[in-house]
C-alpha cells in the first residue's frame, strides 16, 4: 500500500494486472483449444490450414489486448467514479515518460513480429496462402511447374473451368483431385469478379485481361463452396455452386465424363488462352 | 407564432418530410413486373415467351427485351414466371431478334434440357454455333441453359415493336426441363446484347422484366 | 450584442423571396431541365448515348447546370459580379438576421456549423432508413422483400450517403463552429469558400437521391469500374455528387488548415492547441490531399460513360486495376477522414469529465500526425488477392500493422487520462467512453484484414464489413453523438434531455454491438458482402441482426425525439459552461456573439490544466494591449 497526502491508496496497477492475468488464463486456453477449431476455414487445404492457423494465433493474440483495456476501462468506472452534484478535480497527472515508453515498445514489438510472421507464412510458410498472386506469383510452392493447371473463367453471372491438359475442355461443374498441387489461373471476361473457395481457403479476383493464380493443395476430397466475394452486377449474390475434390481416380473418370458431356460445343471454344479479349467492347443494335 | 403553435408546425414539417422519403424510397424498391404463370397443369406445363431486340413502348424503348404470353394468350412485359414443382416445363420462345453472339462461347451447347437437347424450327440440336446466339434462357440454380437462334440480319419483315406477331420473321425454339421443389430461381441470358452499353451488359442485360428474371417453382 | 433583424416587421413571404435556399432549388431545377436539353443536343448523332434510352452526356450537363442553378440562387454569383461591375469589396454576408439566415448563403462560421449539422444529420437517416430497409431484405435467404436490382441500389445508396455525409460529420458542424472560437479568431480565413463548402453537400445529398429514378446504382459505395461503365444512369448520379462532396472536402481542408495555421490568438502555441483542433488539422491534411484523387477517379469514369473511352476496360487497352488503385489511394485515408476527427473529440471531451489533464499530450499529437503519415501508404491492402504484385504485399502488411501503433497513442492518452480520475457519467462521456470500446473491437479486427494469410477468407465478406462498421459507427458516429451531447448547448442555447440521452445512449450501444459482432461470425462463415441472397443455415444469424438494428433505428428515433423536443416544444436555456469545462468555447457568452470575441483574446494557459494547482484561466478574454473589435 503506498499512501499519498496520508490517505492509504490501494495499488490499482496490481489489482488490474492480477485481474488481467487471471482472465487472460482463462480466455487463451478455450480459445486455442475451444474456439481454434471451430475459426475458420476448414481444414482441406494446407492453404485453409495457415489461414486458420493464422486466425487462431491471432485471435489468442489480440483478446488478451483487448481484456486488458477492457479490464482497464471498467475497473477505472468502478474505483474512480465520481458521484454528486460537487464536481471535483483530480490529481493533475500530464504524463509518464516511462509509461510511454514502455508502451510505444510493447505495441511496436508487437507489430513487428506479427508483420515478420506474416510475411514469413505468407511467402514461405503457406505460398501465397491460396490468395491469388497475379500473374507471375511471387511465391511459388515446391512442384509448382507440376501443378495441375485449371482456369477459372468469371463472367456474368457464372463460373465455368477449362482444364487446359484435358484438352483445353470447359466445363460449368469444377473438380479437382485431391493430394495434388492444383494451380488455379482465374481470369474474367467482363468485369471484375472474385473467385472464393471457402473450404480450400481460395480468394483470388477474377480480372479482365489479368491471369490471376492461386495455388493449392486439397488435403481430403469432398464438397466445397464457390462463391463470388466481388461485387459484380444484377446476380452477383447468385454466382455461388459446389464443387468437389475427388480422389485420383474418381477425378480421371469424372473428367471423361466431362469431356462427353460437353464434346458437342469443343470445336467452337477459342484456343486456351491465359486471358481472352472477347469482342466486342461496345456492340450497335 | 406561439411556441405550441411553432412546435407543431415543426413536428408536421418533420412528420411530412419523412413520409416523402419513405414514399419516394419504397414506391421505387416495390416495383416489381407481374408474375405470368405457365399455362396447363402440373405435372406438365408449357411456358411461352418471346424476344424483341427493342420493346417499342416506353420507359424504354431501345431495350432489348423477353415477353412472356399469360394463360389468356396475351403477351405480358414480364420475366417473372411462375411454373409447379416436380412437373415437365415445355417452353416454346419465339425469337424475334438478331443473332449478336456469345461472349463465352461455352453456352453454345443446350444443357439441362431433357434429353440434353433444343428444338429449332423443327430440328432437333445438341450445339448452336455461337455466332449465331441471340440471347440464352438460363437459369444457371437448375442446370439449364440453352442458346437461342437469331433471326438473319437480311431477313425481311423483321419486327421493331412489341409485341412481335407470328406472320414477322422469327425463329422458334423449343425445349423443356424438369423442376424439383418449389424455389426462387434467377434467370438470365449470357449474350452480350444489351446494345450501346459497354461490354453489352448494361441496363437491360441488369434488369429483372427485361433480359433477366425469376422463376418461382411452386 | 445579439443579431439585429435588418427588416423585422416584414412578412413571411416576402422574406421567402431573394437569394436563399428556395432560389437556389427553383434554379436548380431549372439548370437541370436547360442542362439535359443542352445534352441532349450534344448527343445527337451517337448510336452508345441515344440507342441505349441512357444520355449519360444529358445527365451529366443537367447536373451541372442544375449545381451552377443551386449556387447562383442561392447568391454566390452575387459577389464576384458586383467586384466585376466595380462594387467595393465587401466581407460578410447575412450574418444578422431572423431566422431565415439558417437558409441562405451566410459568412457566419457558426451559421454554417448549424447548417452542416442539420444539413448533413437528415441525410445521415437517410442512410439509415436505407440501412433498415437492407435488413428487411435480408430477413430471408433469397430475395423477398425488394428484387436483387432494387437490392442493390439500397445498398449502394447506403453506402455511398453514409462515406459522403460522414465525412463531414465532424468537421463540418463542429470543425468549423468550434475551430475558430478554439483559437481565439473571429471567422473562419475564407468565409465565402466556407460557405460553398456546406452548400455543395445538400447538392451532392439530392444528386445522389435522384440515381433511384434513374435506374439506380449496381455498385456499392465503391464504384468498381468497369462495372462502373455498364451501370444504369443513375452511375451519373454516383459520379456527380461524389466530384461534389469531393470538391467540397478538399475546400473544407484548405480552409481549416488556413485557419489554423495563421489564425491563432495571441498565446495559442502549437502546445496549447485543443486537441479537437490538432485532429481537425490532420484531418484537413489528409483531405487535402486525398479528394482530389477522388476527382480524377469519377472523372475517368465520367468519361468512360459519357465520352466511349477505355480508361478501365481491358479488351480496349484499359485496366481496372487503374481505378482500384486511384480509389483506395482516396479511399484509405478517407477512413482516416473519418475516424481521426472521432479521437480528436473523445480526447477532448475525457479530460472534462475525468477532471484531470490529458494525460501524454504530445503522444496523442504525434499519434494524429503518425496515422495521417501512414494512411497513405496502405492502400493497396484494399488489393492483396486481387493480382497485384506478390512481392508487394508484405510491405503493405507492414504499413498496414504499424498503423495500429500510432491509433494505440490514443488508447494510451485514454488509460492515463482515467487513471485516479474523478469520472461523471454524463451522457457525452457515456458516448466516449463507448467510443473506445468499440474502436478497440473494429481496430483490433482490422489486424485480422492486415495479414494476408487471414485476409485470404476474410476480404470481400461480412467480416470486412463488422469490421469498418465497428470503426466507422462504433467510432465516428458515437464520437459524433458525443458531440452534439456536448456542445449543443452552446451552439443552439437548448439543455438536451439527458434521460431521454441516456436511454438513446443505452439502446445504441448494446444493439450497435449485438448487431454488428455476430456479423463477423457471418463473414466467417463465408457470406459475401453485398448480397440479397444468402446460405439458408445464415437465417437465424441474420434475423438476429435485423432485430438488433431496428432497434439502432428506434434508438435514432428517440434522439430525434428528444431533438425536437428539447429545442421546439422545452427550449430550456443551457448554461454558459454547464461541464465547468476549461475549454475557450465555453467561456465565450451563449448564444456566442457574431465576431466571437470583443477582443482577441491572449491564451494564457493550456485547456486541461484540471486539478493543476494556481493554473491561470485558459485566455484573458478582454486583454487591453490589443485593439477592439471591428477596428
Amino acid at each position: 500500500m503506498t499512501t499519498i497526502a496520508g490517505e492509504r491508496m490501494p495499488r490499482h496497477g496490481v489489482r488490474i494486472i492480477a485481474i488481467w492475468l487471471v482472465l487472460t488464463a482463462i480466455a487463451v486456453p478455450l480459445i486455442v483449444l475451444v474456439l481454434g477449431p471451430h475459426l475458420p476455414p476448414p481444414r482441406m487445404s494446407a492453404e485453409a490450414g495457415s489461414q486458420r492457423d493464422a486466425n487462431t494465433l491471432m485471435t489468442a493474440l489480440l483478446v488478451p489486448i483487448a481484456l486488458l483495456v477492457v479490464v482497464y476501462f471498467v475497473y477505472s468506472f468502478v474505483f474512480f467514479r465520481q458521484s454528486g452534484e460537487a464536481i471535483l478535480d483530480g490529481p493533475p497527472i500530464k504524463g509518464h515518460a516511462g509509461a510511454q515508453l514502455l508502451w510505444i515498445v510493447l505495441t511496436s514489438a508487437i507489430v513487428l513480429a506479427l508483420a515478420v510472421w506474416g510475411s514469413y507464412t505468407l511467402i514461405a510458410g503457406a505460398h501465397g496462402a491460396g490468395g491469388g498472386q497475379g500473374p507471375d506469383p511471387a511465391s511459388k510452392p515446391t512442384g509448382y511447374r507440376n501443378a495441375l493447371p485449371v482456369q477459372v473463367i468469371g463472367q456474368q453471372w457464372e463460373w465455368t473451368f477449362r482444364y487446359p491438359t484435358y484438352g483445353g475442355i470447359e466445363t460449368r461443374d469444377l473438380a479437382i483431385p485431391d493430394h495434388t498441387l492444383v494451380a488455379f489461373h482465374v481470369t474474367s471476361l467482363d468485369v471484375t469478379h472474385s473467385f472464393w473457395a471457402y473450404e480450400l481457403g481460395v480468394k483470388a479476383d477474377a480480372v479482365p485481361g489479368v491471369d490471376n493464380i492461386a495455388y493449392v493443395k486439397a488435403r481430403h476430397t469432398g464438397l466445397f463452396q464457390i462463391r463470388c466475394a466481388e461485387l459484380c452486377g444484377l446476380w452477383h449474390g447468385h454466382m455461388s455452386k459446389k464443387g468437389r475434390v475427388l480422389a485420383s481416380g474418381a477425378f480421371q473418370s469424372w473428367i471423361a465424363a466431362a469431356k462427353t458431356k460437353n464434346a458437342a460445343i469443343v470445336k467452337y471454344l477459342p484456343k486456351y488462352n491465359r486471358v481472352y479479349f472477347p469482342a466486342p467492347l461496345r456492340r450497335a443494335g | 407564432m406561439s411556441k405550441a403553435a411553432r412546435a407543431l408546425a415543426v413536428s408536421a414539417g418533420v412528420a411530412f418530410g419523412v413520409a416523402l422519403i419513405v414514399y419516394y424510397i419504397v414506391s421505387y424498391l416495390t416495383v416489381t413486373p407481374p408474375g405470368v404463370a405457365a399455362t396447363g397443369s402440373k405435372p406438365r406445363v408449357h411456358l411461352t415467351l418471346q424476344t424483341v431486340a427493342s420493346y417499342g413502348n416506353p420507359p424504354h424503348a431501345d431495350w432489348v427485351s423477353y415477353l412472356a404470353r399469360n394463360p389468356s394468350g396475351k403477351w405480358v412485359h414480364s420475366t417473372v414466371l411462375r411454373v409447379p414443382s416436380y412437373s415437365k416445363v415445355m417452353v416454346t420462345i419465339y425469337q424475334f431478334d438478331t443473332a449478336t453472339g456469345l461472349r463465352n462461347p461455352f453456352w453454345g451447347q443446350p444443357r439441362g434440357t431433357i434429353g440434353g437437347t433444343m428444338n429449332v424450327d423443327g430440328k432437333t440440336l445438341n450445339v448452336l454455333d455461337p455466332d449465331l446466339a441471340s440471347h440464352t434462357f438460363a437459369i444457371p440454380d437448375l442446370g439449364v441453359s440453352v442458346p437461342l437462334k437469331g433471326v438473319a440480319d437480311d431477313a425481311k419483315n423483321q419486327c421493331s415493336v412489341a409485341p412481335c406477331s407470328l406472320s414477322e420473321a422469327h425463329e422458334t425454339v423449343t425445349f423443356s426441363f424438369a423442376t424439383g421443389k418449389p424455389g426462387k430461381f434467377r434467370w438470365q441470358c449470357f449474350v452480350p446484347c444489351a446494345a450501346g452499353f459497354p461490354l453489352g451488359f448494361g441496363g437491360p442485360m441488369q434488369s429483372v422484366g427485361w433480359m433477366d428474371g425469376y422463376l418461382m417453382v411452386q | 450584442m445579439s443579431a439585429t433583424p435588418i427588416a423585422p416587421h416584414r412578412p413571411v413571404w416576402r422574406r421567402l423571396i431573394g437569394f436563399n435556399m428556395l432560389t437556389g432549388l427553383a434554379l436548380g431545377i431549372g439548370g437541370w431541365f436547360l442542362g439535359a436539353w443542352i445534352g441532349g443536343q450534344m448527343a445527337v448523332g451517337h448510336d452508345y448515348l441515344l440507342g441505349t434510352d441512357q444520355n449519360d452526356v444529358g445527365l451529366y450537363m443537367g447536373y451541372l447546370f442544375g449545381v451552377i442553378g443551386w449556387l447562383v440562387g442561392l447568391g454566390f454569383a452575387n459577389y464576384p459580379i458586383g467586384r466585376l461591375l466595380g462594387r467595393p469589396p465587401t466581407l460578410r454576408h447575412h450574418e444578422t438576421g431572423s431566422w431565415t439566415r439558417y437558409f441562405r448563403l451566410c459568412t457566419d462560421h457558426k451559421v454554417v456549423g448549424i447548417q452542416y449539422l442539420f444539413g448533413v444529420g437528415i441525410f445521415f437517416f437517410i442512410g439509415g432508413l436505407n440501412a433498415m430497409l437492407m435488413r428487411t431484405e435480408l430477413l430471408r435467404p433469397v430475395e423477398q422483400a425488394w428484387p436483387a436490382g432494387q437490392y442493390l441500389t439500397l445498398l449502394s445508396l447506403h453506402g455511398t450517403m453514409m462515406i459522403m455525409m460522414t465525412s463531414a460529420f465532424i468537421l463540418g458542424p463542429f470543425g468549423n463552429y468550434f475551430v475558430p472560437i478554439m483559437i481565439g479568431a473571429r471567422r473562419m480565413a475564407f468565409p465565402r469558400i466556407e460557405a460553398l463548402t456546406f452548400w455543395l453537400v445538400p447538392a451532392a445529398g439530392l444528386i445522389l437521391m435522384s440515381a433511384i429514378a434513374f435506374g439506380g446504382i449496381a455498385t456499392g459505395w465503391t464504384g468498381y469500374a468497369p462495372l462502373a461503365d455498364e451501370g444504369r444512369a443513375g452511375m451519373d448520379a454516383y459520379v456527380m455528387s461524389f466530384i461534389l462532396i469531393a470538391i467540397s472536402l478538399t475546400l473544407v481542408g484548405l480552409n481549416l488548415l488556413a485557419t489554423i495555421l495563421t489564425m491563432r490568438a495571441p498565446g495559442m502555441s502549437w502546445t496549447r492547441l485543443p486537441i479537437f483542433v490538432w485532429s481537425v488539422l490532420a484531418t484537413s491534411i489528409l483531405q487535402v490531399l486525398a479528394a482530389p484523387v477522388l476527382v480524377a477517379a469519377m472523372a475517368m469514369v465520367l468519361m468512360d460513360r459519357a465520352a466511349n473511352t477505355s480508361f478501365f476496360l481491358a479488351s480496349a487497352g484499359g485496366s481496372q486495376y487503374l481505378y482500384e488503385n486511384l480509389f483506395w489511394f482516396f479511399g484509405h485515408p478517407e477512413v482516416y477522414i473519418l475516424a481521426l476527427p472521432g479521437f480528436g473529440i473523445v480526447l477532448e471531451m475525457l479530460p472534462v469529465f475525468a477532471r484531470k489533464p490529458l494525460w501524454g499530450y504530445r503522444l496523442a499529437v504525434a499519434g494524429m500526425l503518425g496515422v495521417t503519415l501512414l494512411s497513405f501508404m496502405v492502400w493497396q491492402h484494399h488489393l492483396f488477392v486481387s493480382g497485384m504484385n506478390g512481392s508487394l504485399r508484405p510491405f503493405y502488411m507492414l504499413t498496414t500493422e504499424l498503423i495500429s501503433i500510432p491509433t494505440g497513442f490514443i488508447f494510451l492518452n485514454a488509460i492515463g487520462t482515467l487513471w485516479r480520475a474523478r469520472i461523471r457519467f454524463t451522457v457525452p462521456m457515456l458516448f466516449a467512453l463507448a467510443f473506445f470500446f468499440n474502436f478497440l473491437i473494429g481496430g483490433l479486427s482490422g489486424v485480422f484484414l492486415s495479414d494476408v494469410p487471414s485476409d485470404v477468407t476474410t476480404h470481400g465478406s461480412y467480416f470486412v464489413m463488422a469490421h469498418f462498421h465497428y470503426t466507422i459507427v462504433g467510432g465516428l458516429v458515437f464520437a459524433f453523438f458525443g458531440a452534439v451531447y456536448y456542445w449543443l448547448p452552446k451552439m443552439l442555447g437548448i439543455t438536451l434531455n439527458e434521460t431521454l440521452g441516456k436511454i438513446h445512449f443505452w439502446l445504441f450501444f448494446v444493439f450497435f454491438n449485438l448487431t454488428f459482432f455476430p456479423l463477423f461470425a457471418a463473414g466467417f462463415l463465408d457470406m459475401p458482402r453485398r448480397v440479397s441472397t444468402y446460405a439458408p443455415s445464415l437465417q437465424g444469424l441474420n434475423d438476429f441482426v435485423s432485430a438488433s438494428a431496428y432497434v439502432i433505428g428506434i434508438s435514432m428515433l428517440i434522439f430525434v425525439a428528444n431533438l425536437i423536443w428539447s429545442l421546439v416544444f422545452v427550449r430550456e436555456p443551457a448554461a454558459e459552461n454547464p461541464w465547468a469545462s476549461r475549454g475557450l468555447e465555453w467561456q465565450v457568452p451563449t448564444p456566442v456573439p457574431v465576431a466571437n470575441f470583443d477582443r482577441i483574446p491572449v491564451i494564457t494557459s493550456g485547456p486541461y490544466e484540471y486539478g493543476v494547482p494556481n493554473a491561470p484561466p485558459v485566455a484573458d478574454l478582454a486583454p487591453s494591449a490589443l485593439p477592439a473589435a471591428g477596428s
